[in-house]
């Protein structure tokens, strides 16, 4: 059953069209890849998802529910989270805090109880506290609840940021290059970490690479994006070896 | 016919407004802060004339030139020694919150040197005033002094930014810092020369503002400043016609407000005008879009 | 882990409550045992009032990461409706009730306002933000200047004109008579009702940062995209803060109002001067530590008092301390200098900041 469904998604910037009859429809549980060249119009597909921009044309669809023009919050709650290219952690909160913001809907008490520190304060505090150090865990973060969150070194943010996404709870993830600047070991252990999530959170993923490795290795699905528009989609094999996907990879 | 006059006060007003308008756009369009000193530079400005004319009894056009002169190394220096290291701050607030030390810093240099008394500016212009309609209308000299030098400015300016040399760097230094560098241009002279000009601008205003409201104090500046920015913000940051539009439309909309409305809510008037102008319209008359990106 | 990071959180706080506690005990002592020239002692209900409007700007600027020039504004909303409170009520309760119906009032009249000026001006960003909050400041100033109210046996009579245009009966009394203010509002403000003020004022304050709306509070001003992306309501949370703060600074100018027996707004107690001042407070602290408000608050109003022969001199100290440590927090070279020589003589310490990662 699909999970994601985008037809004819399209959007211009004063008269270029980023995004051209972008058309997608992701299974629930499929780890899919969305590649192309730099400048392909990738993360505006993201910002389009996710609400950032709304779209001139076309309809998004998750679990059938239309979520077209919702506002991020909006769709943060329908069920999509995603993270940043240029990691957008809160920098000045500790990483236990970075991930109880991700709690925020979850775990509610009113500004009344959370003032005049009543039961129900301590109650959702601590258990806000388990659910994100549990969360922690999974990205071996737990040992570094306390620091702030810019005292991190680069990859531990990457693994933060989608620790942060995935307490939202969402149906879908969307990774914007969780790849990029990593170097081929971190990479490796990165793969293993989206597998896990994959399989541990039931969860389904769409992201964004230039890495080929990585894209190769663990991606079950394709799309090919070149200048707004779809070159390729399907299998991972069949894209990868399409002569129009090559030509554009590696130019003429 | 006191509408007529009432009018044309508002136009001079509003066409210094305007000249200390096209120093805060210049800035913000290319350093892309809000130099909240650039009122006391006027101040400045005032006092050196004041200085030279009165005290020392020297010739006003001297004195124009020594406070031009003095504002335009004032500019450069403010923006070198406090503006400068904090180009590339991680939060946009402290270039703002150092240039409201700036602000404090002039007045009080100002407060000690002067003391806080008003200082009673005498006129540098010595044009008789113009009657009209026999004698029902009359424009004084400062009126048609502050018109002229608010167009001859005005032209000169966009001369300057469209013909030069100079003037392109600025723009394309607005457009994209780190491409202007690319392509060569020198961005810290730009940014220097910017704040030169718009401080010898705001020394211009300063003769000007002082003229046709004589009375000068340390805190002279810090409200036309303001003003000046509610001007450069409705008629579009960034853009120099779109200062001069502003600033006149916002001194006439101060001078009918103050004799049709209440003198007393002037000032309140101008500032509803920023504010409608940010809800309505946040890119002013002549602005553009800017889109954040993600 | 997590227990001990409650515990160093609350510890600060208690800290900050303690400081309070502390400099209030000495300052009863040294007022008991005589100790205290007038001119202290005059000076203790504004020391308070200041701390107040400190400790609630942070919440602005620090908290929230938004630069608001109008903070004197709210303060003088809080005042005029306190005042007039009292002013009608003089004599029909009893005065500590009255009093805290005041400051009731005051909180609730500038949370009002926060929230109707913080609907427009929250959607603007940086230099607007700053400069719209400053005009809405200035335009409340304003009004107040030119607001007449007067109460007669007919009920309340109101104008921007002159007191003559209320009309009242022949027993009527004008109670807010434009330029001249608000006179004779009863003395209800003491030493240690401003230190109880402080005490609420942070216990919201400090209570609220460590909950889940600070937390979301926080997130917007370090990154408002990633805090939207992530299910945070933007406006709500912006407004959150920015009306408590403004409710704060009410309060502060209830106490401010019955410190005084004539209320008039000035540009020196209301205009944005004043919000400069509170901001240099702010700054001077440290933008985000709300005891450093408390403590710079203090010293930068007693320093000059104390070193009489300074006072000409105060502002001008501000204004350079205030540029020195701008450039000295902020500038990205002296972050660098202040990262090497950590590096250098504190290289032991396990988890120093990591170079930054765009």
């Amino acid at each position: 059953m699909s999970l994601l469904e985008v037809k004819n998604l399209t959007i211009s910037f004063g008269g270029l069209r980023a995004v051209d009859d972008f058309n997608i429809d992701i299974k629930r549980g499929q780890l899919y890849g969305l590649i192309g060249p730099n400048g392909a119009g990738k993360t505006t597909v993201f910002n389009l998802l996710t609400g950032v921009y709304k779209p001139d044309e076309g309809i998004i669809k998750l679990e059938d529910k239309d979520i077209t023009g919702l506002k991020t919050i909006d769709i943060n709650k329908a069920g999509i989270a995603r993270t940043f290219q240029n990691i957008r952690l809160f920098k000045d909160l500790t990483v236990l805090d970075n991930v109880k913001v991700g709690l925020h809907n979850h775990y509610r008490y009113s500004t009344i109880e959370g003032i005049f520190r009543l039961p129900k304060y301590y109650k959702v505090e601590k258990a806000m506290d388990e659910r994100a150090m549990e969360l922690l865990k999974v990205f071996e973060l737990d040992g570094e609840a306390d620091y702030l969150a810019s005292n991190l070194p680069y990859g531990k943010q990457r693994k933060l940021e989608i620790a942060r996404a995935l307490a939202t709870e969402p149906r879908l993830l969307l990774l914007d290059e969780p790849a990029a600047g990593m170097n081929p070991n971190e990479t490796g252990e990165l793969m293993d970490t989206i597998r896990f999530v994959r399989d541990k959170f039931d969860m389904t993923i769409l992201l964004i690479e230039h890495d080929m490795k990585l894209v190769s290795g663990i991606c079950e699905a394709l799309t090919v994006l070149n200048f707004g528009r779809i070159l390729a989609q399907g299998q991972t094999s069949t894209v990868l070896n399409d002569p129009q996907v090559i030509t554009a990879y590696l130019g003429e | 016919m006191s509408f007529i006059s009432y009018l044309i006060n508002g136009i001079s007003l509003g066409s210094v407004y305007a000249i200390i308008a096209l120093g805060y756009t210049m800035v913000y369009g290319i350093a892309k802060m809000l130099n909240f000193a650039h009122g006391d530079v006027i101040m400045v400005g005032s006092f050196a004339v004041f200085t030279i004319v009165s005290t020392l009894g020297l010739s006003p056009i001297l004195g124009i030139l020594v406070a031009v002169v003095i504002c335009t190394v004032l500019g450069m220096a403010i923006e070198r020694v406090a503006y400068k290291p904090l180009r590339n701050a991680s939060s946009p607030l402290a270039v703002l919150i150092t240039a409201i030390g700036v602000s404090y810093l002039l007045q009080n240099i100002a407060l000690l040197i002067f003391g806080a008394n008003t200082k009673s500016f005498t006129s540098v212009v010595t044009i008789s005033p113009l009657k009209l309609a026999d004698g029902q209308l009359m424009i004084s000299g400062e009126t048609i002094v502050t018109i002229i030098a608010g167009i001859v400015i005005m032209i000169g300016l966009t001369l300057f930014v469209n013909k030069s040399k100079a003037g392109q760097a600025m723009l394309a230094v607005s457009e994209d810092k780190g491409a202007a560098q690319l392509m060569g241009i020198n961005v810290n002279g730009t940014i220097a020369l910017t704040f030169a000009i718009g401080s010898a601008l705001a020394a211009i205003a300063g003769v000007l503002l002082c003229s046709a409201y004589p009375s000068l104090t340390p805190y002279t500046g810090a409200m036309p400043g303001i003003k000046a920015f509610v001007a450069a913000v409705f008629g579009g940051i960034g853009s120099i016609p779109g200062a001069m539009i502003g600033g006149i439309l916002l001194g006439i909309i101060e001078i009918l407000g103050k004799a049709y409305i209440s003198s007393q809510m002037a000032d309140a008037i101008v500032f509803a005008v920023l504010i409608i102008v940010l809800l309505v319209k946040p890119t002013g008359i002549l602005g553009k879009n800017i889109q954040e990106k993600v | 882990m997590k227990k001990m990071k409650m515990t160093k959180t609350a510890k600060n706080n208690f800290v900050t409550y303690f400081i309070v506690l502390i400099a209030y005990i000495l300052v009863q002592i040294l007022l008991k045992s005589g100790h205290m020239s007038s001119l202290m002692e005059g000076l203790l209900v504004p020391l308070c009032i200041y701390v107040m409007l400190a400790v609630s700007l942070n919440l602005t600027v620090g908290i929230l990461g938004e630069l608001s020039l109008g903070h004197a504004g709210f303060m003088c909303v809080g005042a005029f409706s306190g005042a007039f409170f009292s002013k009608c009520m003089d004599g029909a309760m009893p005065d500590g009730i009255r009093f805290f119906i005041a400051l009731l009032i005051g909180a609730a009249v500038a949370g009002v306002f926060g929230i109707v000026i913080g609907i427009p001006v929250l959607r603007l960003k940086g230099d607007y933000l700053a400069i719209v909050t400053l005009a809405f400041g200035e335009i409340i100033k304003n009004l107040v200047n030119v607001l007449y109210i007067g109460k007669d046996n007919n009920g309340f009579h109101f104008s921007m004109k002159d007191s003559i245009s209320l009309h009242l009966g022949e027993e009527g009394q004008v109670i807010v008579n434009g330029a001249q203010g608000i006179t004779g509002t009863p003395h209800d403000a003491s030493f240690t009702a401003g230190v109880l003020l402080i005490f609420i004022s942070l216990f919201i304050i400090l209570n609220l940062i460590n909950s889940r709306d600070g937390r979301a509070i926080m997130s917007i001003r370090d990154n408002r995209i990633a805090a939207e992306s992530t299910g945070i309501n933007i406006t709500k949370y912006k407004l959150m803060a920015f009306s408590i703060s403004a409710a704060i600074a009410g309060v502060a100018g209830v106490l401010y109002a019955h410190n005084l027996s004539t209320l008039t707004a000035l540009p020196k107690n209301f205009g944005y001067n004043m919000s400069i001042m509170i901001l240099v407070f702010v700054v001077l602290g440290g933008i985000g530590n709300i005891r450093g408000s408390i403590i710079s608050a203090v010293i930068l109003t007693l320093l000059p008092e104390l070193l009489r022969g300074l006072s000409d001199y105060r502002m001008l100290i501000y204004a350079i301390v205030l540029i020195a440590m701008m450039l000295f927090n902020w500038s990205p070279k002296a972050i660098e200098w202040k990262d090497k020589l950590k590096e250098k003589y504190f290289s032991k310490i396990p988890f120093r900041k990591e170079k930054e990662v765009k």
